[in-house]
Parts: C-alpha cells; sequence; structure tokens
C-alpha cells in the first residue's frame, strides 16, 4: 500500500466520521459538565430555599445535589472512558491500517 | 480537651523520618534510571494510566485542600461542600477538551504543543513565563502552607520547615525527575487517601455508620443553617468567575499537563484522567465527612481555638479518635503531602525553564540530550532555592489569593492558547503570543485591584475591581484578543501544517 498524504487521509470518509464522532462527545460532555456545576452555582445563587429544604431528618436537598455533582463529574469522564476505549480506539486503528503505518 | 498539636511530637516525626527514608530510597533507585531528557522529564513515559491517575490526584491533592477544605467544613458546614465542588469540575474539562491531544502531539510541556505549528521562539517565551508565573504562585502558597503548619503540627521553627522541605523537594527532583517525583505522588496519595478513609470510618463509627445520625447531631449542635448554603455565593457573577478559574485553570496548570507524558500514549493519558477524577472526588467525599465529624466530636470552639482558619480540624479529630499516634501519622502525612505537591511543581517549573526557555529559546531547539538534563538540573536547582527564599519572604502574609492567582494566570494564559492551538487553523503565533499576554497581565493586575488583594492583603477600603477572582474576564479577554490577532494576521506556513496537527491529534501517528 502506498503512502498517503495527511490531506487524503483527512479527505478520507473514515477519518472524518471518527473526527466528527470524537468531537460531537467531547462537545456534549463538556456541556453537560458545564451545566451540571453552573446549574449548581446558580441553584445557590438564585434558589437557596430550595437547597435548604430537608429531606429526611436533618439532611438538607443541598447534600446529595452537592456530592451528586462530584459523582456526576467521574461518571462523565467514565462514559468517554468507555466509548473511547470501545468505539474509538478501533476507529483510529482502521484508519492508521488505511495509512499502512 | 487536651491537645498535643503545637508542641514536638515523636509518633509524626517517626513516621515522617520514615516517609523521608523511603522516598529518599526510591530516588537513589531513581536516579539510576534518570539519564535522558525522556527520563527526567517524562519518567521514560513508562508509568501505566491506572499509576499516573493516583500520581495526578497526588499533584492536585495538596495539604491546602485536606485541611484547608475539612477546616472549612467543620466552621461553614454546607459552604465547604461548595467550595470543594469547585476543585473537581476542571477534571472532566481536562479529559474531553486536552488530555490526549496533549499526550499525541508534545514531548515535555505543554508549550510544545502550542509552539507545534507556530514560531518556536516566540510562543516559548510566553508559553514559559505562563507557566513560571503559575509554578511560582501556587509554589510560594504552598511553601508558606508548609511552613505554617509544619510549626503548627511538630513544633518545628517556620524557617527550618521551610528550609527541610525545600531540600527535600530539590533531591527528589534533582536527583529522580519525574520518575522520583511520580513514586513520592502515589506514595503520598495513597498514604493521604488511606488515612483520610481510616478517619472517616472512625467518624461514622461514633455515628452508628449514618450519614443521618451524622447529619441530626451537626444540626442540634450547629443549628439547621449549618447545613444549608450560606454566605459563600452571595454574588452569582463572582461564582461564575471563581468557577471559571477553577474550571479552566485546573486545564492548564503546567505540573498537571506535564504528567500526561509520563504515559505510553493517549488511551492511557485518558484512563488516568478517569482515576484521577474517581481519587479526587472520592477524596472531596472524604473531608466533607471529616469536617462535620470535626465540628461535632471536636468542636468549633476548639478548632478555631488552635488556628482560626480551621486548618487544624482534621488532625484534631484524629487525635480525638485514634489518640497521639493517629495524630502523629496524619501528621506525618500532611507533610508528605506537602513534599509531594511542591515536587511536582518545582519539576514543571524547572522544565518550562530549561526545556521551552533554553533549549527552546537560547538554543533554538537544537542541544544535546546530555547538555539539556544538566541545564533542567540547575534549573531545578534554581527554581528550588527561589521557592525556599520565597517561602521565607512571605512568612506571615496572607498567601490566599496565590492559589487564586495560579488558576486565574492558569485558565487565561495557558488554557487559551493551548485550546485555539489544537483545534483552530487559522490560529497564529502573534496571535497566541497577544492571548498569553493578555491572559498573563489581565489576570495578574486584576486579582491585585480585587477584593482578595487590594482589601483583605492591602487593606483599601474597597476593591478597584469587583470581583473576587477575575477569570471571567481575563479568560475571556485572552480568547477574544487570541482571535482577533489572528484573524488580523495570517501564517501559510502555520495553516499548512495544520492537517499534520489534526492527523496527529485524533490518530497519534507520530506521537512521541
Amino acid at each position: 500500500m502506498t503512502k498517503k498524504s495527511a490531506h487524503e487521509i483527512l479527505e478520507d470518509e473514515e477519518f472524518k466520521a471518527l473526527a466528527q464522532q470524537k468531537n460531537l462527545i467531547s462537545l456534549i460532555l463538556t456541556i453537560l459538565e458545564l451545566v451540571i456545576y453552573f446549574g449548581f452555582i446558580s441553584l445557590i445563587a438564585f434558589n437557596k430555599p430550595f437547597l435548604a429544604s430537608k429531606l429526611s431528618g436533618s439532611m438538607t436537598v443541598g447534600i446529595p445535589i452537592g456530592i451528586g455533582v462530584i459523582v456526576f463529574s467521574w461518571i462523565l469522564t467514565g462514559i468517554y472512558v468507555n466509548w473511547a476505549n470501545k468505539k474509538y480506539d478501533r476507529m483510529v486503528e482502521n484508519v492508521k491500517n488505511k495509512i499502512g503505518g | 480537651m487536651q491537645t498535643v498539636i503545637g508542641q514536638t511530637n515523636p509518633v509524626a516525626i517517626f513516621f515522617f523520618l520514615l516517609f523521608v527514608a523511603v522516598t529518599l530510597a526510591i530516588t537513589y533507585w531513581a536516579a539510576k534510571r534518570t539519564r535522558t531528557t525522556k527520563e527526567f522529564y517524562a519518567a521514560g513515559r513508562n508509568i501505566t494510566g491506572f499509576q499516573n491517575g493516583l500520581a495526578l490526584a497526588g499533584d492536585y491533592m495538596s495539604a491546602a485542600s485536606f485541611l484547608g477544605i475539612a477546616g472549612l467544613v467543620s466552621t461553614k458546614g454546607y459552604d465547604g461542600l461548595i467550595y470543594s465542588v469547585g476543585w473537581l469540575v476542571g477534571w472532566p474539562i481536562i479529559m474531553f477538551l486536552i488530555a490526549e491531544p496533549l499526550r499525541n502531539l508534545g514531548k515535555y510541556t505543554f508549550a510544545d504543543v502550542v509552539a507545534y505549528r507556530l514560531s518556536q521562539r516566540p510562543i516559548r517565551s510566553a508559553a514559559a513565563l505562563g507557566s513560571i508565573i503559575t509554578v511560582l504562585t501556587y509554589l510560594t502558597a504552598q511553601m508558606v502552607g508548609a511552613g505554617t503548619l509544619v510549626k503548627l503540627m511538630f513544633g518545628l521553627p517556620y524557617e527550618v520547615a521551610v528550609v527541610i522541605v525545600g531540600c527535600l523537594m530539590i533531591a527528589y527532583v534533582l536527583f529522580g525527575g519525574m520518575l522520583a517525583t511520580t513514586w513520592v505522588q502515589i506514595i503520598k496519595a495513597v498514604l493521604l487517601l488511606g488515612g483520610a478513609t481510616l478517619l472517616v470510618i472512625l467518624t461514622l463509627a461514633q455515628f452508628g455508620f449514618s450519614y443521618g445520625e451524622l447529619f441530626n447531631q451537626a444540626a442540634q449542635k450547629y443549628g439547621d443553617k449549618f447545613l444549608e448554603p450560606g454566605g459563600l455565593v452571595t454574588n452569582p457573577v463572582d461564582a461564575f468567575s471563581l468557577g471559571l478559574a477553577l474550571m479552566f485553570g485546573t486545564a492548564g496548570l503546567p505540573h498537571i499537563l506535564m504528567r500526561f507524558y509520563t504515559v505510553p500514549n493517549a488511551k492511557e493519558a485518558r484512563k488516568s484522567v478517569f482515576y484521577a477524577t474517581g481519587f479526587i472526588g472520592y477524596f472531596y467525599i472524604l473531608t466533607f465527612t471529616i469536617g462535620f465529624g470535626a465540628a461535632i466530636l471536636v468542636g468549633q470552639d476548639i478548632i478555631k481555638g488552635i488556628d482560626k482558619g480551621g486548618n487544624m480540624a482534621a488532625p484534631l479529630l484524629a487525635e480525638v479518635l485514634g489518640g497521639n499516634i493517629f495524630l502523629g501519622f496524619l501528621a506525618a502525612v500532611a507533610f508528605a503531602t506537602i513534599l509531594a505537591v511542591v515536587a511536582g511543581l518545582t519539576l514543571a517549573g524547572a522544565s518550562a525553564l530549561s526545556h521551552d526557555l533554553y533549549v527552546g529559546v537560547i538554543r533554538k531547539g537544537v542541544s544535546a540530550e546530555k547538555e539539556e538534563v544538566k541545564v533542567a538540573k540547575i534549573a531545578t536547582l534554581i527554581l528550588g532555592v527561589t521557592a525556599i527564599f520565597l517561602g521565607i519572604i512571605f512568612k506571615g502574609q496572607n498567601v490566599a489569593f496565590m492559589v487564586g492567582l495560579a488558576f486565574a494566570v492558569a485558565a487565561s494564559a495557558n488554557f487559551p492558547a493551548l485550546f485555539m492551538s489544537i483545534v483552530w487553523k487559522r490560529f497564529t503565533t502573534k496571535g497566541a503570543v497577544a492571548s498569553i499576554i493578555t491572559g498573563l497581565v489581565l489576570a495578574t493586575v486584576l486579582i491585585i485591584l480585587s477584593p482578595t488583594v487590594w482589601v483583605d492583603v492591602f487593606k483599601n477600603p474597597a476593591p478597584v475591581f469587583p470581583l473576587k477572582n477575575p477569570g471571567l474576564i481575563s479568560m475571556a479577554a485572552a480568547f477574544i484578543v487570541g482571535i482577533i490577532v489572528s484573524l488580523a494576521t495570517r501564517e501559510t506556513q502555520a495553516e499548512a501544517k495544520f492537517e499534520e496537527e489534526k492527523l496527529r491529534t485524533y490518530v497519534g501517528i507520530g506521537a512521541e
């Protein structure tokens, strides 16, 4: 197989799909993280009574929400790694094989 | 209650000496494996994703976040949780936008990536400046914290503590390079996570392993307000600005970014962010619990009586629950934590000096292996001595703003240029330099005029700039200036190289 130029590979449908999917996933997950964190900050800024309302006993709604932001952020990184390990790496391999490298 | 905090504690000294002995032995072992630049800066790229995840967590979980956040929770309750959440949310951003391209494109520093297509010398000068300012401000805050904490916990004089910390960190980095630094981080992370976990188990045992009971007793003692958001977020714009600085600053910290070069490929880089985020998130949940435990079992009066900022909440709780031995252990862990963080920072600063400034700018990119390692070691010495010096001259000063400044500079000078260089074809050398300088100058000037420095440090009645952290303004300005200047200039060479860069970003062909 002849070695392809960077330009040819970039024009390749498979590479385009790979880049597009990766950008889309990164963008969606980044926006989700921003919404979660700044949503939390907005709740604190604009709706303290909601966060202060009691859930059970003395526990306020704010506690599981705060802990939830931490846990959910981690879950998002897990979703990304899972996608990348299962799908992205295979697409990368395919493109690499095409190049003949 | 009677406390031995502030006195010379033999148990703490024993555990600390044990840690020093083990880490110096590792440094000796690593020294034999630290001859090339790849070994000195990047541990030979042989660290696994899991190990790097622990090391990243070790770099990020400073003594300030352990003692400081536990203290904040114990004195302010729920607000402490709000604060700690902000420190975690940058990690997913690193994962989604930075980690893999950084690993695929660069060699040792993040400036490698920014300079990939652009003119080496101007970019490396500007990026090194951003790195060094970030490292020095963060390092000063750590050194001053180290002196104060060691004085509180071991009864050692401030200056002695700063010199001990400085000499040990120089030894790790100078002889053992990234390999020794990485293992110091890993050991520290395991000790810190283990110690905090044990403290949480002992705490929860007092409440029948029920968080409900823990919260009930906290509310009984300090009122319902303790479990509600209080005064931390009053001005939403202020909170957004700080949030942005924390989020994108994390993704622009040179010592964190540098760690991604220690793993063999982008796949391990991404795995390491997943592990790091998990460890750090878990750690913040632990410190939240420790803060509540300390508020109930030690009491705010005693905590504030020993240190107004509440920094001794976690050690005091350890003393109540596990006696002198556990206190000694935890004090040694806190000391180890400081050491590991400053070692990581010193290495990142030294790399900016040697790899970016000396080789990239002065030697125009041409330098023999041996020469670069030698220069990197000299840079380590210079930086280490500077850190000791800064630690001593800032004794007793309010340096809390320095961490805020480090994050503001990282978010404004480092992150925008790094991000735009990866994704934008039309980004030019002039655009990048303008963006870095704008972010750097604006973040620094605005934080001086902000309430954090203008009012809290200089004691002026009113701030010139209203926001406590300038992140919102300085980061936006860095992006806008970078875009405008790039559009106003044209760099066909850089554009021509974009396709090759793009291929490498996504597929990793040619990655080192």
